[in-house]
């Protein structure tokens, strides 16, 4: 995951006194009798890079589309701005959407692709000129103006089709899986550049993907849909290192999960019975979580200590045989197997040669971890 | 690579002359000075000196030209309506009754066709002529343009009409300026459809030409039925060479296009 480099002070959502750019209130839609959506509430606010994350299927596209104004809710209500957002056609939302499929006009060249909605509006032509010109600046594109799309590469139409959706300067731009058709570098560096152009133009941004990494990189703040609803919504570090529920935790990176009866404990604290003749996990108390209850301990590899000897001073320790190993080169996962078959996954910096590698397969290790690396999750 | 064996050369030499030892006999027979079509008599253009002067001829070409142009026009215009309604108008009620409905006419007998339509002109008292003509082919012809027109339709990203919209486009800004655009080669080709396949009919013209519009495949029918005249080789052989002249002429356009899109891409490539 890649670090935040965004000012600590932008936080609206955490504002009373800001009103949201987009509410969504009580949307549910149903294709039939199939709900795609289901009753979401939420807010987005202005200037915000705000991500949908979710498995495929589970109705990212669908709510853009709703913004967009293709589809109209079965129910609920949708405003941008304050204004009722029901009946208004996309024509005459101040809302422009980055398709998946880029969708540029083939029969125009990409000069007049990035004119198309320009063209539409009241501005005048030289300022047309100006504005596209502009447009291709930013994404240096200014040597293709007059080529057609299909006389482009794949990325050169992805930043046609970027810059076509910037160019009226929506309030609001919806950007569905706008990398998908990238290799790793080129959509690293255009994740940058994305961020870059979010931060000049002002404009609120939406983006819909499913690789989650992408959306820890942009996003001021993450949403985790399931099944038409939204399960979590939360800025990076909070959704990776606080998750609501094991769904999230899950979907979000990789996590060790042991399932059990939960205690509550002090100070936010919970306690974990979870096999005969263990002692008890400590971990941080998550959301919702009640005494006696089922309950699931979360932890991330790289939170768990691997080591030959009992180590001292910690609470949680646990015992185990060394399962597999995985190298990844700057990083080293090892599967430890617990005595009741259990396999808890230890991750830990390659400070060393390989052929210095302390420990081997088959090698009876022991895992610790301190009492708030974890959480216990109700469920 | 196939390579050449006499089994090949024979098998495509003799279909070839199947398909084509007719038409240069009668393109033969078209410069035959003698009356008798079958004896030859020495070269003449004779005949086609003939034909300029039949104002019988020449005043059935004319009907013939006028009908095709004015139906094909007139069956593009409501094809690709159709098929655009049909493809992208969403559900409505007896939407799959009027997508199965539109290939009917496709598969009917001419015969029945023509018979119903003269029913109809008769039952609403329009006497036949130029305009019943027209209406029929209209008819008939709009179906294979919408069928044209719709296969494009389908195969082509939704995606793009919604960026257009999206770009501020009212819905039938959206269709004129990007979905028409982009369908303008099958809707070309399918008023070529329409334009040939007037041309071509000789039964729904029958039932509902009237005795003041006469078609030339009419006349040239109820004329080679009273023996054939050298006349109708000269015509048949200009025909051909127009049809001829037309085809190739087609096939390279759309030879050109395909390596000028093999050039553009190979140059996308380069620079990507
Ligand atoms: N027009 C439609 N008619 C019927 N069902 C639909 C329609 N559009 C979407 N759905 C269904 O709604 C659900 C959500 O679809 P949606 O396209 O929003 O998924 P998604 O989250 O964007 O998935 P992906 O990551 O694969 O793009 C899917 O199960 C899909 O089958
Ligand atoms: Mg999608």
């Amino acid at each position: 995951m890649q670090a935040q480099a965004r000012p600590a002070e932008f936080a609206p959502w955490n504002d009373p006194n800001e009103t949201p750019l987009i509410r969504f209130d009580g949307v549910t839609k149903r294709f039939g009798n199939f709900t795609a959506i289901d009753d979401i509430d939420l807010a987005i606010h202005r200037k915000e890079f705000f991500a949908l994350l979710g498995p495929s299927g589970c109705g990212k596209t669908t709510l853009m589309r709703m913004l967009a104004g293709f589809e109209a809710p079965t129910e609920g209500q949708i405003t941008i701005g304050g204004k009722d957002m029901a009946g208004i056609p996309p024509n005459k939302r101040e809302v422009n959407m980055m398709f998946q499929s880029y969708a540029l006009f083939p029969h125009l060249t990409i000069w007049d692709n990035i004119a198309f909605g320009l063209k539409r509006s009241d501005m005048a032509k030289d300022q047309i000129a100006a504005r596209v010109d502009e447009m291709l600046r930013l994404t240096r594109l200014e040597r293709f103006s007059k080529r057609k799309p299909h006389q482009i590469s794949g990325g050169q139409r992805q930043r046609v089709a970027l810059a076509r959706s910037l160019a009226k300067a929506p309030k609001l731009l919806l950007l569905d899986e706008p990398l998908g058709a990238l290799d790793k570098k080129l959509r690293q560096d255009t994740q940058f550049e994305l961020m870059d152009i979010q931060e000049k133009t002002e404009t609120t941004f939406v983006i819909v993907t499913h690789d989650q990494e992408e959306a820890m990189t942009v996003a001021s703040r993450v949403a985790v849909m399931d099944n038409g609803k939204i399960i979590q919504v939360d800025t990076p570090p909070r959704i990776y290192e606080s998750p609501n529920s094991v769904y999230v935790a899950d979907f979000i990176g990789d996590v060790n999960l042991i399932t059990g009866t939960a205690q509550l404990g002090q100070g936010g604290a919970a306690l974990l019975t979870w096999a005969e003749g263990q002692p008890e996990i400590i971990g941080t108390a998550g959301e919702g979580l009640s005494a006696s209850a089922p309950a699931t301990f979360a932890i991330r590899p790289e939170k768990v200590n691997i080591s030959e000897s009992r180590p001292e001073c910690v609470n949680n320790v646990v015992r185990g045989k060394i399962h597999d190993i995985a190298y990844l080169g700057n990083i080293s996962t090892y599967h430890v197997e617990l005595p009741d078959g259990q396999i808890i996954k230890a991750q830990t910096a390659n400070n060393r040669r390989l052929s210095q590698r302390m420990y081997t397969w088959e090698d009876e290790v022991y895992l610790s971890w301190t009492d708030t690396a974890g959480l216990v999750l109700a469920g | 690579m196939r390579r050449f064996t006499w089994f090949n050369a024979t098998s495509l030499s003799l279909g070839f002359a199947f398909l084509y030892i007719p038409m240069i006999i009668l393109i033969v027979y078209s410069f035959n000075s003698s009356r008798l079509v079958t004896v030859w008599a020495g070269f003449s253009t004779r005949w086609y000196g003939e034909l300029i002067q039949n104002e019988a001829f020449l005043d059935a070409a004319w009907v013939t030209l006028r009908v095709a142009f004015v139906s094909s026009c007139i069956a593009t215009v409501l094809g690709t309506m159709a098929a655009y309604v049909l493809v992208r108008g969403g559900r409505f009620m007896g939407r799959t009754l009027f997508s199965g409905m539109i290939y009917a006419p496709l598969v009917m007998p001419e015969v029945i066709t023509g018979l119903s339509l003269l029913l109809l002109f008769i039952s609403i008292g329009l006497d036949r002529g130029v305009f019943t003509i027209i209406l029929a082919h209209t008819t008939f012809s709009m179906c294979y343009v919408s069928v044209v027109v719709s296969s494009r339709l389908v195969s082509f990203d939704r995606s793009v009409e919604e960026a257009a919209l999206d770009l501020g486009c009212t819905p039938f800004d959206a269709f004129k300026s990007v979905t028409l655009p982009i369908i303008a080669p099958a809707v070309i080709s399918g008023w070529l459809l329409a334009f040939t396949l007037s041309l071509d009919d000789l039964v729904i013209a029958s039932f509902t030409a009237g005795p003041s519009a006469t078609t030339l495949p009419i006349k040239i029918f109820s004329s080679v039925r009273l023996g054939v005249s050298p006349e109708i080789n000269a015509l048949s052989t200009i025909l051909i060479s127009l049809v001829t002249i037309g085809v190739v002429t087609a096939s390279l356009v759309s030879k050109r296009r395909i390596v000028q899109a093999r050039r553009d891409e190979q140059m996308a490539e380069q620079t990507a």
